[in-house]
Parts: C-alpha cells; structure tokens; sequence
C-alpha cells in the first residue's frame, strides 16, 4: 500500500472554494441536509458511531464531545480551532484553500446536533489570505442558502501558539490575552462567553460532510480501527517530496517518508524524524514501520498530532534542533503558570548549555527532572508536551547528547 | 489616512472586537498608536491597561512604531534546518540592522516569527504577511529591491 486516499482533498484544485455552487455540484451539503432531517440525539450517535476523533491532536472522539453539551441551554456555539499553530503543520490552510465548502458544511452539521446557529472560526493571525477566502466562501454559501439559519463569523489570531488550546482560543475570540483557562469546566459546559461550546479542529469538522453523505460504517471501515478515517499529512524537512498527503490512518510511517516523500533528500541515510509538529517525539529509523494512527503513535511513545512529518537526514545535528525546539517553547509560554513559564526557560538554558559543550551528565539528570515535573504540573498541553522532544532524544539519541557532555 | 477613531468604531459592534480593531489599526499604521489603544479601551469598556496587556500578548500587534514593510524570518525548526541562521545574517546585513530594529529611511522593520504554515517551500519569510519562499541569502537582495 502506498497510495494516498483522497477524502477531503478529493476534488483539490478541481473546485473553486470560494464558491458554494461548484461543491454542491459534486455532491456537497447533501451531508447537511441529511444531518437537519435527522433527531439530535440519532445525529450525535451517527457521528459517535463513526469512530470520528479529533484531528487537532488529542484525538477524543467527536460524538462524545458533542454529547456533553447540555440539552436546555438557550445559547451554544460551535467554534472552528484554526490557530494550526505546531511548527511543520499547514494541513488546516491546505483544507481550507482546497475545499472550505466542507469545513462549513461541517461545523453546521454541528449545529444541528448541539442545536446552535452561531459558529466561529479563530484563524491564525498568519493566514490573512485564508481569513479573505473563507469569508468569500461563507457569503457564497449563505447567498446559495446552504447554511440555512446557521451564521459563522471569522476571528483572526495575532501570532500565539497557545491559543490553539481550545480554552486560550475561546478567550482570545473574546478579546483577551490567551491565557487558557482552569478545566473544568470544559468548554462543552462553559465555553465561548460562558456557554456551551464545541471546539473542533478544521479536519475534525471537515470530515463530517462525506460521514453523513456515505454512512458512519463506511467512514468506521477506513483505515485503522480505534482511529478511522483520513489523515492530511504534511512532510518538512529532509525529504524529496516536501508537500502534503491525505492517507489512511494505518498507513505506514515508513511508506510517508520513503513512498510519498520519494526518500530522503540526496540519498542520505535517515536520522530521526518528528511526527506531530515541534511538540512530538522524535522518532528512531528502527520504529518507522509504525502505523500513523492515534494509538500505534502512542504504543511507541510518539504522537500523530497534527500530522506534520519532519524528516531529518544523518548529518543533522539532534541536539542542535532540540535546542532550538526549546527556544520555541520559552517564545510561546504564556506565562500564566509557573512549570510552563520557569521550566520552558530552564529547558532552553539548559538545552544550550548542553549544545555549546559545556554541560555534564548532571544537566541531562536535572532537565530529565524537569520534564517529569513539566509534564504533571503545568496546566495546558503546552507546558506538558514541551519536554517530550528533549526526553524523547536523550532516549533514543544519546549519543548525540553524550559526545557533546564534559 | 485614515482616523483610528473611525477604524475603531467600525469593530466596535463585535463583541470581544478588541483583537479584530487592532488587526484593523495595523492594516492602517503597521502598530498601534497610543492614542488608539486609549480609544479602544474606551470603545470595548475595558481599562487602558488590559488594553495594553491585549496588544502586547500577540506576537503579531505592536505597541512600537514600525516600518512600512515588516520582515518576519521564520526559525522554526522545518525552516531552521534549511539554513535560517544564515539567512538571518545576510538580511540584518543587507539592510544595516538587527532583529526588532527598522531601517534609518523607515522602510523595513525586521522580526522573528515562529512557524507560518509554508514548510513546502522553506527558509521562508514574509513580508506584510505575504509568504515568500525558498529564500536564499544569493536572492535576497532581487527580492527586497521588489518592496519600494
């Protein structure tokens, strides 16, 4: 198997998305229409039963999340996670600029479960020109009459990679710093403005048109069992093929990097490679054969993430990257809690020291320290998921760390 | 130009607006003016110091007066592999300055920028937010001469 599996991007390029009429013509908002005919209650199982689970990164299933919303609140929102903020990503703007006709079409599927006609989607303050086109999609989608009742208004982001923590989001849509907040309550209880919200990522929502259209069984049978469907793929770094893929979720690792990346760039030997963008785990050559799905990551300690594949050749320097790595973490640290904002800026100083030759064996001991105490206290997936590429090295790369110790 | 009283005003009916008034203010004077932090504070019912907080939370708002064209280097790691640092040197030498400084005529400001979303085509760097690609300290200085 080393073929792509086109869900999402099927019609990439074929359709203008700006335009509403062009995606109803090959099938589009039929998934909708579905939805709205449909008990809440029967909607919310059908989605559940699809196996569907968070493409952002934690990979909860998205039934599940919508069930939580509470049935007799008067107003609930349904709000598009954009920020697509992890380093090496850029599947989100990709499904925007090939097919947005579907993430509207998705996020008021949505709607019709949960019962709200308000949806927001936060777009990182990056990506101007998608923030155009997706309000050039919306007005052609509401002039069409697609979206029926259902509004969507786009919030743009200004550079912070904390806010694609769906609690930072919801207080940066409501224009504050985005500093995430104390869970619970979960945003599916008191979200956006106090009240019941649903957080899903761009592919999560995009996803849903072709279940509803094709059936949950249809969309369960995909790919790897615990974690169906698709995934966007975006490959950086050392390889012949730096673009975009969508596969099936049990594709192999090996065959993303060696099949649809045609290999290593300059037919060198491959080092490590990092899924998930700057917050994943670096992944040793011996575990490549690896499905990428949610669990098969984790069975090895890595992550799926956000589905950014970073390869790195043999010449790369681990220890070099995993420094600049931690200088991206200390940049992004909000500040608002004390493991993230201390330890960040502990991991940086003591990741160059260890660059520059001038740590010990002592230093490696007191950052793995630190990581364990990152990873249980700090509050938000940042200050936890910034270790992971420093512990994640020391293991599998520590030759690297011990011809640079004194 | 256009008054920043009417900038503000013109987001002022969307609520939490604060961040979209300021994207709006930038659009116009590529930062924030003093005056106009003070006045959307006072549009969005918020003091001028959680105004001021806002504004200097985001990477991407400034409270600092900048050039007509903000160079943002990224050097995240897709992009640091593919020869960022160097890149950074031959820009702060081509245009005489370092990173958070403008150039004497006002023309350029330079940043550092985490990730934008364009790794199939890196080192990348924008200008004005517009993506360029595959920049190389060799076609550095044709790139710059296109930005008047």
């Amino acid at each position: 198997m080393a073929e792509e599996m086109r869900v999402l991007l099927e019609y990439a390029d074929k359709i203008n998305p700006e335009i509403a009429d062009e995606y109803v013509k090959i099938g589009g908002y039929v998934g909708l229409e579905k939805a709205r005919k449909m008990d809440p209650n029967d909607l919310i199982q059908e989605v559940r039963s699809s196996g569907l689970r968070g493409r952002g990164g934690a990979g909860f299933n998205a039934g599940m999340k919508w069930s939580f919303v509470p049935k007799n609140a008067e107003i609930k929102y349904v709000v598009c996670n954009l920020d697509e903020g992890e380093p090496g990503t850029y599947k989100d703007r990709i499904i925007c600029e090939k097919n947005a006709q579907a993430l509207l079409e998705g996020m008021a599927i949505c709607g019709a479960a949960i019962d709200s006609n308000q949806g927001y989607i936060y777009c990182r303050g990056e990506y101007p020109f998608i923030v155009k086109l997706l309000k050039n999609a919306i007005k052609s989608a509401k002039e069409l009459g697609a979206l029926g009742d259902f509004n969507i208004e786009v919030r743009m982001g200004a550079g912070a990679y904390v806010c694609g923590e769906e609690t930072a989001l919801i207080e940066s849509i409501e224009g504050h710093r985005g500093e995430p907040r104390f869970k619970p309550p979960f945003p599916g209880v008191a979200g956006l403005w106090g009240v019941p919200t649903v957080v899903n990522n761009v592919e999560t929502f995009a996803c849903l048109p072709s279940i509803l259209t094709n059936g949950a069984a249809w969309f369960a049978g995909i790919g790897a069992a615990k974690y169906p469907g698709t995934k966007v793929l975006t490959l950086t770094g050392d390889t012949n093929n730096p673009t975009y893929f969508e596969v099936p979720t049990d594709y192999i690792l090996r065959d993303v990097i060696y099949k649809l990346g045609g290999g290593v760039k300059g037919g060198k030997k491959l080092k490590a490679v990092q899924v998930g963008g700057t917050s994943g785990a670096f992944i040793p050559e011996s575990n490549l054969d690896t499905p990428i799905d949610f669990d098969s990551m984790g069975a090895i300690g890595a992550a799926l993430g956000s589905g950014a594949v970073f390869v790195m050749d043999e010449t790369r320097d681990i220890v070099d990257i995993v420094s600049r790595i931690s200088k991206f973490f200390e940049h992004e640290s909000c500040g608002k809690c004390n493991p993230c904002r201390e330890g960040t800026f502990r991991c940086r100083e003591i990741m160059e020291k260890i660059n520059s030759g001038k740590a010990t064996q002592k230093d490696i001991d007191n950052i793995l320290l630190l990581s364990r105490v990152m990873k249980k206290a700090a509050l938000c997936g940042l200050g936890q998921a910034a270790p992971i590429p420093i512990e994640s090295t020391i293991k599998h790369f520590a030759d690297e760390y011990a011809r640079k110790i004194v | 130009m256009a008054d920043y009283k009417d900038i503000i005003a013109s987001c002022k009916d969307q609520k939490g607006g604060i961040i979209e008034a300021f994207h709006a203010l930038q659009q116009e004077f590529n930062y924030i003016p003093r005056e106009a932090l003070t006045e959307a504070a006072r549009v969005f019912g918020i003091s001028e110091a959680q105004a001021y907080g806002v504004a200097t939370f985001y990477s991407y708002l400034s409270v600092e007066k900048r050039g007509k064209y903000i160079i943002r280097m990224c050097e995240s790691a897709p992009c640091h592999v593919a020869g960022a640092d160097e890149l950074l040197k031959a820009i702060e030498k081509e245009l005489s300055i370092k990173v958070g400084e403008t150039t004497s005529d006002g023309k350029f400001t330079l940043e550092l920028t985490e990730c934008v979303g364009q790794c199939q085509a890196t080192p990348v760097i924008t200008i004005n937010s517009e993506p360029l690609f595959n920049v190389t300290a060799e076609v550095l200085p044709q790139v710059l001469s296109a930005y008047k």
